[in-house]
């Protein structure tokens, strides 16, 4: 059951970053690794934290429970648990999880003998994760900048956010993280259909090649890019969608406090035609 | 750690053209010869060309180009024929849809909402037709035809939007104006209209598969150029004959986060992922203002989001000042 068929050539020793072979086994089919032990950690002491968040709260709802960063007069200190110190808590076993993870990402590439391309691309994730909670509240200079822990609540919090700024929309980089999201979206829905399309051909076809894949889109919209052109271009606008998407919200206040739509007038100003 | 990780072609073979797999009788010839430029071959495939053209693609090109013309003509017009105040004001400049009153009107006059209606006409056309050509593409190549029906899931979204919606609300009007920040503006008015989109629950779930497409195509794309150096690229040859690409492709998620797609099956989620973004989107659009008024209201309604405190005086909601004004 934990093992596939093909799978125990594979489970080989060796590969980890740190700790020799301490923790170098699996469990079921998870591997364990140092940084398993520490994601384990980390998840565990953040997760049961929000729980007991949620049980001095006021609902068990789940779309309402919310871990509310420190008020704004806290600044870049510590807040009393009650009063944000659980969020700041558990944005130190967030970020503990996640840098983990990758971690252990890594070491999963290095037994493997593969790239290193999933970790690097989780990277941005994080790196997202930490503009958010940690980069720019420091910029601006209080934790309370952060966004709060709760599925209604992050909402209202990017709501909230966004209107400070009048009409986030405008913002250069917002505009460029949604285009690329789009992109992202646009080219998974081409490439799974082209490989689906390839593999579950017509009735009574044979399954179809990379030529025809080369084909198809040559026909269509005169270029192809081919099956590792696809991979590349794929990485490049996810991860992208995701550096910009941390770009706007950073520059949201460090750089630019007011209305995003006013931030414009330096183009309507330019000297060729002002 | 300093090994090529294949983020680019190093080297690159000079082939001839390939022209593409032979068609049957009854298809046109593709319209080359087909170009090789250096540098797309460093991201992917330096071919460009041969393309087919055929009638469908022609009067597909020809009504999105009218279309375009006519946005761009009005935007024009809008700015007293003078071609840098276009380039200066092109990102404010619009072609908006008839006002309110106007209804349904099939014909209103040409400067007021006339000229949005007739290019809404030609990109649907436009797109119809294309989504025609994708589908008989396909066929004429023997394979499947789930790009087209991907791609119908984009239509979706673009009739609700500009189509059904307005019909079922009784006004051109509630659909979207052509232009690059009034576009942004009719959605953050949209928005804030019907209590804030946010707590749509259709608009969550297209977040969801926007975010959620965006996160499969970073964790594909780089396992498939992390199997690279064993060939993992040829997707359809690893599903058809599973080679040790995909056994570490698959077992890289096993033992990362204990369950792992399959070569083929991974992209049968990517492919549902990128499509319910669309139509769960459209499905969100559909219900606001017809179904539902305000979606804080209904949020409120079903547990799912909070009352707040009153902070501000309280203002009379527009969605109630207006009611009369419904049809």
């Amino acid at each position: 059951m934990a093992m596939l068929s093909f799978e125990r050539k594979y489970r080989v020793r060796g590969g980890t970053l740190t700790g020799g072979d301490l923790f170098d086994f699996w469990v079921g089919p998870f591997y364990v690794g140092f940084f398993g032990v520490t994601t384990a950690f980390f998840s565990l002491v953040g997760t049961l934290l929000i729980v007991w968040g949620a049980s001095q709260g006021p609902t068990w709802n789940l779309w309402q429970i919310n871990i509310a960063p420190p008020d704004l007069k806290y600044g870049l200190g510590m807040a009393p648990l009650m009063e944000g110190g659980l969020w700041q808590i558990i944005t130190v076993c967030a970020t503990g999880a996640f840098v983990s993870w990758a971690l252990r990402q890594v070491e999963i590439c290095r037994k493997l003998g593969i790239g290193y391309h999933v970790p690097f691309a989780f990277s941005f994730a994080i790196l997202a994760y930490i503009t958010l909670v940690i980069v720019r509240p420091v910029l601006m200079g209080a934790w309370g900048h952060g966004f709060p822990y709760g599925i209604m609540s992050h909402l209202d919090w990017v709501s909230n956010t966004g209107y400070q700024y009048l009409h986030f929309h405008y913002n250069p980089a917002h505009m460029l993280a949604v285009s690329f999201f789009f992109a992202t979206v646009f080219a998974l829905s081409l490439h799974g259909a082209l490989i689906l399309c390839s593999t579950n051909p017509a009735k009574g076809e044979t399954v179809k090649t990379a030529e025809h894949e080369n084909t198809f889109f040559r026909d269509t919209i005169g270029y192809s890019i081919g099956t590792l052109g696809i991979h590349r271009l794929g990485l490049f606008l996810a991860l992208s969608a995701s550096f910009w998407s941390a770009v706007c919200i950073v520059i949201s206040g460090p750089f630019w406090t007011r209305g995003w739509p006013e931030w414009w007038s330096w183009w309507l100003n330019l000297p060729v035609w002002r | 750690m300093a090994e090529y990780q294949n983020i680019f072609t190093r080297v690159q073979v000079a082939a001839p053209s390939y022209a593409g797999i032979p068609l049957d009788r009854g298809n046109k010839e593709r319209e080359g010869p087909p170009i090789h430029v250096h540098l797309l071959g460093r991201l992917g495939d330096a071919q460009i060309g041969p393309i087919y053209l055929g009638w469908f693609g022609l009067a597909s090109a020809l009504c999105l180009f009218i279309a375009i013309e006519i946005i761009g003509l009005n935007m024009l017009a809008s700015v007293n024929w003078d071609p840098v105040q276009f380039v200066r004001q092109l990102p404010w400049l619009a072609l908006e849809p008839p006002s309110p009153a106007m209804g349904l009107t099939l014909f209103p006059p040409l400067n007021e909402g006339g000229w949005w209606l007739m290019a809404g006409f030609f990109m649907t056309a436009g797109v119809l037709l294309w989504w025609v050509r994708m589908y008989r593409r396909a066929r004429a190549l023997g394979m499947g035809t789930h790009v087209a029906w991907a791609f119908a899931a984009a239509i979706w979204l673009m009739l609700v939007l500009g189509f059904i919606r307005p019909i079922l609300m009784g006004s051109w009007g509630e659909a979207v104006p052509f232009g690059i920040f009034p576009h942004l503006d009719w959605t953050a008015a949209f928005s804030i209209r019907y209590g804030n989109l946010f707590y749509n629950p259709f608009h969550m779930l297209s977040i969801a598969f926007l975010y959620g497409s965006t996160l499969l195509f970073a964790m594909h794309g780089a396992t498939i150029l992390a199997v690279s150096r064993f060939g993992g690229e040829r997707e359809i040859e690893q599903i058809v004959d599973r080679g040790t690409a995909s056994e570490r492709a698959a077992l890289f998620w096993r033992w990362c986060m204990g369950f792992n797609a399959t070569m083929e099956s991974i992209h049968r989620w990517g492919w549902w992922f990128a499509v319910l973004c669309p139509l769960v989107g459209g499905i969100g659009i559909l219900l606001t203002g017809t179904v539902v008024d305000n979606w804080y209201l209904w949020a409120v309604k079903h547990h799912v989001a909070p009352i707040y405190p009153a902070v501000f005086a309280p203002v009379a909601d527009p969605a109630l000042l207006l009611q009369g004004a419904k049809p």
